[in-house]
């Protein structure tokens, strides 16, 4: 039984579908990457997984349990990371936890050593009593991460976890995921950091407008929608057209960089070699551009 | 693993975690909100009771402090639970979003909605009864029927609780708030019997006042106060219960739209 199942999923606000026909799955013990640039509808299907939305079409199983009807016990399972911090500012931190270790029915024997193992995750044992407007960006998203985490979860539901933290606390978040999931709980993360994805991810779903374009793991897509090497020009615009056309024209796939073009699957193209990568795909298959 | 058991509609669990988040919080601004909440009608009851009482002696035969006294104990219970739910239900899914949080754990919008007016029903009920204990400072008698009504404020509030919810989960603004006060809650205020007689008002007022909750919940006090008419308690009581009921649905239809997407 996967931990997480998505099948035919469809989800509509008014004209616009935000998500579009999903097929997903989270195998037991792993961690699976939604990949896709702003607006490809992962807070959505995130959204859809905690009923906080309900499918137009489609149908969802957590742990075995089919949403919404049951909804609320898959909740109690799972533990959720939101895009957008919503901590309570005015509680401090010790008391956060201990809210939620309320809201997801730690046994009352259970609640202090609970809060306790929630404080050294996030690594704010000492700032126990800070009140949270008080913390920096990094520590609060440890705590909104820890805070997830009080009831030990079968399966956690990341929101893109480390969007606008600097290098290094992304670093220790990374770790901390990486251990969870060696502890056997499943992972569904959204983000659109290739770096995390590739990083973290056992497979990666590449998502646009909705759709799923693309799902394996980072290995096999990047061989098979970018081949193993990639030939990349440099140049002034009008040469980099050029290039751009002629290889469009010989059959070969390209991804424009700000200065330069890569030419994809480039066995037999002439040029400087690079090895293909994660980006490449997803340059290839949103059409977006990386900043 | 075992299956995890089926989880049912209002379940306790639920409401205690919410409650709990509520209170925790109250723990650090209950000194702002217990003054407003008895220093506001404590000041019309002052207002009143003495700028009025100069005038006027009697009321409907009662003291005109003892009628001012009982009658604000309906605007204590309004301002400490109304307002606390139009303005806290909007800043907690709208800009701080805990309902979102919430949400995301084994908890419905039905327990949610509940737990929050159930707790703003036993503040009300609290803070219901500051006008009369000042007003029985100011010369009204103690009585027994005053015991109960801690619980009559209880009921009412948690109408008006479930009244601001229902409203903040409507608007899109919080200003749109400026009208319901203006246009719902003070006329409301003023046609309830709490500083006048509504009979001497004309008819079509009478009229609005006998389907206004408050003015059953200022009948209702008074009566417990000075002596229960069991017949006409029992409809005020009657109108009271309705009135929370169809609130307390009410405002879970309309968070349910506001939250659920
Ligand atoms: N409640 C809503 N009402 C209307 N439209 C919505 C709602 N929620 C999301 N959308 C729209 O659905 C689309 C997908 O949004 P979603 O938040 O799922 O994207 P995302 O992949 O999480 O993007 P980002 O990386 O920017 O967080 C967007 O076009 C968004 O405007
Ligand atoms: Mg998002």
């Amino acid at each position: 039984m996967p931990a997480l199942r998505l099948r035919g999923v469809v989800k509509r606000f008014g004209n616009l579908t935000a998500v579009d026909h999903l097929d997903l799955e989270v195998p037991e013990g792993t961690c699976v990457g939604l990949l896709g640039p702003n607006g490809a509808g992962k807070s959505t299907t995130m959204r859809l997984l905690t009923a906080q939305a309900i499918p137009d079409e489609g149908e969802i199983e957590i742990l075995g349990l089919p949403l919404p009807q049951r909804s609320k016990e898959a909740r109690a399972l799972c533990g959720v990371v939101p895009q957008l911090d919503n901590l309570d500012v005015t509680l401090t931190v010790e008391e956060n936890l201990r809210v939620f270790a309320y809201l997801y029915r730690v046994p009352r024997n259970d609640r202090k050593a609970a809060v306790e193992r929630a404080l050294q995750i996030a690594n704010l044992t000492d700032r126990a009593d800070t009140k949270v407007d008080k913390l920096s960006g990094g520590m609060r998203r440890r705590l909104l991460i820890a805070r997830g985490l009080v009831h030990q979860p079968q399966l956690i539901l990341l929101d893109e976890p480390t969007v606008g933290l600097d290098p290094q606390v992304r670093q220790e978040l990374w770790a901390l995921i990486d251990r969870l999931r060696s502890e056997g709980v499943s992972i569904l993360m959204s983000t659109h950091y290739i770096e995390e994805a590739e990083r973290l991810a056992d497979t990666v779903t590449i998502m646009s407008h909705g759709q799923a374009v693309a799902t394996g793991t980072p290995r096999d897509l990047i061989t098979e929608h970018a081949g193993h090497e990639a030939v990349e020009v440099y140049g002034p615009p009008a040469k980099l057209h050029e290039v751009e056309q002629e290889a469009k024209a010989a059959g070969y796939a390209t991804r424009r960089t700000g200065t330069s073009i890569s030419i994809l699957n480039a066995n037999g193209y002439e040029g400087e070699r690079r090895p293909t990568n994660l980006e490449d795909v997803f340059v290839l298959l949103t059409g977006e551009e990386i900043a | 693993m075992s299956a995890p058991k089926r989880l049912g509609r209002l379940e306790r669990p639920a409401l205690m975690g919410v409650l709990v988040r509520e209170i925790i919080n109250f723990a650090s601004f209950w000194r702002s909100s217990t003054f407003s909440a008895t220093v506001e009608p404590t000041v019309y009851l002052l207002a009143f009771g003495f700028g009025f009482g100069s005038l006027v002696s009697t009321v409907g035969g009662y003291d005109y402090v003892e009628y001012v006294g009982t009658g604000t104990v309906a605007t204590a219970v309004l301002f400490s639970s109304a307002f606390p739910a139009m303005f806290g239900t909007f800043v907690k899914y709208k800009f701080q979003r805990t309902y979102d949080a919430i949400l995301a754990a084994p908890v419905d919008t039905e327990e949610l909605v509940t737990a929050e007016v159930l707790w703003l029903s036993v503040r009300a009920g609290t803070y219901g009864c500051a006008p009369m204990l000042v007003a029985i400072v100011f010369g009204l008698d103690p009585s027994w029927g005053m015991l109960l009504v801690p619980f009559i404020a209880m009921i009412a509030g948690f109408g008006w609780a479930c009244f601001g919810t229902t409203i903040s989960a409507i608007v899109n603004s919080i200003d749109n708030f400026n009208y319901i006060t203006s246009a719902v809650l003070t006329p409301l205020f003023l046609v309830a019997g709490t500083f006048f007689p509504i009979d001497g008002l004309p008819q079509w007022a009478q009229v609005i006042a006998q389907i206004n909750p408050l003015y059953h919940l200022v009948e209702l006090v008074r009566h417990a106060v000075f002596g229960f008419e069991p017949g006409a308690d029992l409809i005020h009581l009657g109108v009271l219960v309705f009135f929370a009921l169809l609130m307390w649905r009410l405002a879970i239809h309309f968070m349910e739209k506001r939250l659920i997407a």
